[in-house]
């Protein structure tokens, strides 16, 4: 098992925002995560990466805990995660931001390999290589996002909202890239709104309702269920 | 003329001194996002480091200079670590900027009880004359010429450090989001303690350039220094590394200017105007940028 979370709960302050959610991810699926605005889906993300604390539950990554892991260490570990509005360091170049995603690598050609790859497969990236990253579009900058994450080789990355804010070709292309990082053997853990679009994509899917999982099932099952396309799909 | 010359060049030695203590100030900034306002208390335990190394332990001043450097080094990494990183994350940004002030008259007090309030005369680390031009009438003092040669080295070796360095790159990152900086695999609190060492030891350096050029000594020798980088920084746009050159050289070269034909009394007041009308007509430093954020 990729990534197998049990009963989490997490805090924000005085709110309990995650109350007892439980999911696993198998190696090799894309697993999405849908809900509304507010239900507690990025926070999931992040507690997962070790961005915030969890406050009860665990967390185990292929077989090891990783609850009280620190998020730096989780990258060489084989996690990555592409969090949400792409955050890509906007001062530095696109060559230094896909340079920063392999910072856990030891072995240099081999991080240069990966960037070949990502040349290869976003020739826009190595357009752009020397502009500054927050001088890209908001397509690029997710193009850059997800090369980002490529370039520690992850087993698993997490990828939360990366369709936000983007016009529907931009959102088929996004998602032709999760296609292509899934067919390079790489496990996804799917965040989005778009939920049409993640069901389309994911093989299994969780709902997720102010904290707590409400459905879960089969992704194609989810896009067909009477329940899921009224609350999610527009009728 | 020639009176001239000189003062603008005792301006950029004395700018190059505000900015090696500024780039201390811009970088942890930058990348802790606080005001370090012991800053400089650290460049006269330096001071006091280089006086003991040279005047009690009989050191040659390279090695009362590098002795001092890593005194300094170690004083930066356990300030942030026992002052600073406890209170990171911390509701208010107040509690920090307080406790920084708190280390600084610390570091000022421990320094009255071990050296007491007496100044110290402060021996030059460079025993060089200098040289002289114009058939002696513009003499230029080895202490400045070193000075000058120090700043630009200093931002050299800086900037290489950062373009070309792992750690160097982690810095720029961890300075735009601490977060996503951690998702690339980067110790962020390691990260931050190295830029306190950085900052620390290159205040021990301008600590040894200043008590050479001004050569008395006494805990409270780095107070405003310390304040005037601030300024420095801050003209150049605080987190800027060659804004914290740029508002440094400004800085020295203004002040010296006023000293020498407006008034010595009025020095430090100049400066401090100065840095307000750049605040009214520029905030965010000559340097300083904003990036607008895509969506």
């Amino acid at each position: 098992m990729m990534l197998e979370v049990k009963d989490l709960e997490v805090n924000y302050g005085m709110i309990n925002a995650i109350r007892g959610v439980s999911f696993h991810v198998e190696q090799g699926e894309i697993v999405a995560l849908i809900g509304a605005n507010g239900a507690g889906k990025t926070t999931i993300l992040h507690t997962v990466s070790g961005l915030i604390p969890a406050a009860a539950g665990s967390i185990s990554f292929e077989g090891t805990d990783v609850r009280k892991t620190p998020g730096n260490k989780l990258v060489s570990l084989g996690m990555a995660h592409v969090p949400e509005g792409r955050r890509v360091f906007a001062q530095m170049s696109v060559l230094q931001n896909l340079k920063l995603g392999a910072y856990t690598r030891k072995d240099k050609a081999e991080a240069d390999e990966t960037l070949e790859m990502i040349y290869t497969h976003f020739p826009r990236l190595k357009e752009r290589r020397s502009q500054l990253a927050g001088t890209l579009s908001g397509g690029e900058q997710q193009m850059l996002a997800m090369g980002r994450a490529l370039m520690s080789k992850p087993k698993l990355i997490l990828m939360d909202e990366p369709s936000m804010g983007l016009s529907p070709l931009l959102v088929k292309e996004v998602f032709h890239i999760i296609e292509f990082c899934h067919e390079q053997g790489i496990t996804i853990l799917l965040v989005e709104q778009n939920a049409r679009m993640a069901l389309g994509i994911a093989d299994r899917a969780y709902v997720l309702e102010v904290g707590s999982i409400n459905m879960e099932g089969n992704a194609k099952e989810l896009l067909e269920s009477e329940e899921i396309k009224k609350a999610y799909l527009g009728g | 003329m020639l009176n001239f010359l000189n003062t603008i060049i005792n301006g950029i030695s004395l700018g190059s001194i505000y900015a090696i203590i500024a780039l201390g100030y811009t970088m942890v900034y930058g990348i802790a996002k606080m005001l370090n306002f012991a800053h400089g208390d650290v460049i006269m335990v330096g001071g006091y480091l280089v006086y003991t190394g040279m005047i009690s332990w009989g050191f040659n001043p390279l090695l009362a200079i590098l002795f001092a450097c890593i005194g300094c080094t170690m004083l930066g990494i356990l300030t942030e670590r026992v002052a600073y990183k406890p209170l990171r994350g911390a509701s208010s940004n107040l509690a920090v900027l307080i406790t920084a002030i708190g280390v600084s008259y610390f570091l000022q007090n421990i320094s009255l009880l071990i050296f007491t309030a007496n100044p110290k005369s402060f021996t030059s680390v460079i025993t060089w004359e200098g040289i002289s031009l114009a058939d002696g009438q513009l003499k230029i003092q080895g202490i400045t010429i070193v000075t000058i040669v120090a700043g630009i080295v200093v931002l050299l070796a800086l900037q290489l450090f950062i373009k070309r360095t792992k750690a160097g790159q982690a810095m720029l990152a961890v300075s735009e989001d601490k977060g996503a900086a951690t998702l690339m695999g980067i110790d962020v609190n390691k990260t931050i303690s190295l830029t306190f060492a950085i900052g620390s030891g290159l205040a021990a350096i301008a600590g040894a350039l200043l008590c050479s050029a001004y050569p008395v000594l006494t805990p409270y020798t780095g107070a405003m220094p310390g304040i005037k980088a601030f300024v420095a920084a801050v003209l150049g746009g605080i987190g800027s590394i060659p804004g914290a050159m740029l508002g440094g050289l400004l800085l020295g070269v203004a002040e010296t200017l006023s000293k020498r034909y407006i008034s010595t009394q009025l020095a430090d007041a100049i400066v401090f105007a100065i840095l307000i009308v750049m605040l009214l007509v520029r905030p965010a430093g000559l340097l300083g940028k904003k990036l607008q954020e895509k969506v």
